[in-house]
């Protein structure tokens, strides 16, 4: 240390280095400014092509005179009768509600079934195959890119009104968009397991049972939970297009112009909504928790 | 016999194992040493088959196993057991379930997948984690258990392959002097009771020396040094870790190599370094 040779060998590392972090520098600070050109120019694209202007906002108000059209009158001395006149169908309505979370529950199950086997192949870490990788990352783009609306007005078509279209609709793109979070959670995982039990002359199948699915499972619950949450709200909306639900409802209150009845399907919609994403995020928190204590 | 064939393993433009031709007799003990980045892990996982050559061959007896694909490959890895430095056990599953895995090469996929190992099975691992005395943590997950008890646990998932060959690769890196002479026993152990060959990366001269009947050394990716521990001398160390000088620390290491080498004429040593 400290003779000059190695002085100036030190010296001129650092340069090298410096001006190769300058460059590393440079180059992101130009990615950074292309990004803002990029989202700005789509920003003001989007309002042209979506009619924004101020006038618009001038005549917003034409949906609080709707709101204020489907309120009920409730009269304090005579509440218990006012709400009963408000809520006469309320067997029927909670009955398309349960109904609703059902078309949630059996869709958002059968979707998790389809992307725990569709996730694996799509995991660029595990298949090495590129062919199956595109194609299995291909098959869940696709039933992700398209709206659960649209799927259930295609599936009311072929299967006809009622709560089996509006579940193969929700569960369709439901296998897309978990199979998509379960192969980035795959794609995060160590390599270690993987190579131990590769190791050993596992195949393929082995590799993912027991190297992988025990690293990814709490993580697939947690986000099944959440595409649960999601689901339900969905499956109030199918049923506009005829496929099963408290929407059926609601789009027949509209249509009928049952002010009334609007509000009261509405007001059942929140409360249920709320109630199980509620009881979802406590049950994930706690799945979330546990693991994390380990 | 294992024998490698100018065997080479290129990243990019860097040859990480160069032209490397080797024989192993059966149920040898071989430790390879050599300084980091010098091949040795590329080496084992090339017989593993991890990995594949560039170019070179591997036989083992007189079965090109480079050329081995599907469920042959399957079998060779099965056979030739490995044991890594960061133990590579499925964390999240427990001790048991871990050894288990080292018979899935035996298994028709479908039923493996439900964990429906036999009752032999489930006996011969309780056998195998009894030998590396852990059979009191069958039960435990693997993440509760510190680094000995882990590769422990490794060598009896390597045990339960039921293998010719065990590569280890630096089995006793992260752990310490006491866990490491258990680790290394256990190893020679297996060698002399099965006859299984035995091939070692090993960073720890002194147990590579009073381990192994066998030494290669690496450098560069290339074999410089291949001998008895006792034809190992000072000069090629010196070469194996191309250093014109040796440093303190390699110093103290190579003075304790003799001193151990004296004692082990004497009485058994358990802790080196
Ligand atoms: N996956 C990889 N991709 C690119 N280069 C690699 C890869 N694995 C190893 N190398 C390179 O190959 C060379 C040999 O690596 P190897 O792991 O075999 O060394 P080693 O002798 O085991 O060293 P250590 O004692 O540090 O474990 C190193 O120069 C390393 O950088
Ligand atoms: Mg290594």
């Amino acid at each position: 240390m400290g003779n000059p040779q190695n002085n100036t060998d030190i010296k001129s590392k650092i340069k090298t280095f410096e001006t190769s972090l300058n460059r590393e520098i440079q180059e992101k600070s130009r990615k950074t400014v292309l990004g803002i050109i990029i989202f700005l120019t789509l920003f003001i694209l989007s309002s042209i092509i979506g009619r924004f202007n101020i006038s618009n906002l001038i005549e917003f108000p034409n949906i609080f005179n709707y709101i204020k059209k489907t309120l009920p009158v409730l009269r304090l001395q005579f509440l218990g009768y006012d709400l009963g006149v408000w809520y006469s169908s309320r067997n029927l309505y909670l009955r398309e509600m349960f109904d609703t979370i059902l078309i949630a529950y059996a869709a958002t199950l059968l979707g998790t079934f389809f992307a725990f086997l569709l996730c694996f192949p799509a995991s660029k870490n595990l298949m090495k195959n590129w062919w199956l990788y595109i194609i299995a990352r291909r098959l869940l783009d696709f039933s992700r890119g398209v709206p659960e609306l649209i799927y259930a007005m295609l599936f009311v078509v072929s299967f006809g009104i009622g709560p089996l279209p509006g579940v193969i609709a929700i569960a369709v793109h439901s296998v897309g968009s978990l199979g998509k979070l379960f192969s980035e959670v795959n794609e995060n995982i160590d390599n270690e397991a993987i190579e131990g039990i590769r190791s050993t002359g596992g195949n393929w199948f082995q590799i993912i049972r027991y190297a992988v699915v025990p690293q990814v499972l709490p993580n697939y619950f947690s986000y099944a939970l959440l595409r649960l949450e999601i689901n339900i709200r969905a499956s109030t909306i199918i049923g506009f297009v005829g496929a099963g639900g408290i929407g059926q409802q609601l789009i027949l209150a509209v249509r009928q112009f049952r002010y009334q009845d609007v509000s009261a399907i509405c007001l059942i919609i929140i409360a249920c909504v709320m109630i199980m994403d509620f009881f979802c995020e406590k049950i994930r928190h706690n799945i979330i928790g546990r693991e994390n204590l380990r | 016999m294992i024998q490698i064939n100018n065997i080479s393993k290129c990243f990019g433009n860097l040859n990480a194992v160069d032209d490397v031709s080797l024989i192993i007799p059966d149920g040898q003990m071989v430790g390879i040493i050599g300084s980091s980045g010098a091949g040795k892990s590329t080496l084992l996982r090339l017989i593993n088959r991890l990995w594949d050559p560039t170019q070179g061959q591997i036989f083992y007896k007189g079965k090109e196993i480079t050329q081995f694909k599907g469920r042959e490959l399957l079998r060779w890895r099965t056979k030739a057991a490995m044991i890594f430095q960061q133990f590579n056990l499925v964390k999240r599953l427990n001790v048991f379930t871990n050894v288990l895995m080292g018979r899935l090469g035996y298994h028709k996929t479908l039923p493996s997948l439900f964990m429906m190992f036999t009752k032999e099975e489930r006996a011969l691992a309780i056998e195998k984690l009894d030998r590396v005395e852990i059979t009191d943590q069958a039960l435990k997950r693997c993440d509760q258990l510190s680094g000995g008890q882990q590769q422990r646990v490794a060598i009896a998932r390597a045990m339960m392959q039921n293998p010719e060959i065990i590569l280890a690769d630096e089995p006793i890196a992260s752990l310490d002097p006491r866990s490491a002479a258990k680790v290394m026993e256990t190893l020679r152990d297996i060698n002399r009771k099965e006859g299984i060959t035995v091939i070692a990366s090993l960073h720890h001269l002194a147990s590579a020396r009073m381990y192994c009947e066998r030494i290669i050394g690496m450098a560069n990716g290339k074999i410089v040094f291949d001998g008895k521990p006792s034809e190992l001398t000072k000069e090629e160390v010196l070469k194996i870790y191309r250093v014109e000088d040796a440093e303190e620390e390699l110093e103290h290491d190579i003075e304790n190599v003799e001193m151990l080498k004296h004692q082990k004429q004497g009485r058994k040593v358990a802790v080196p370094g």
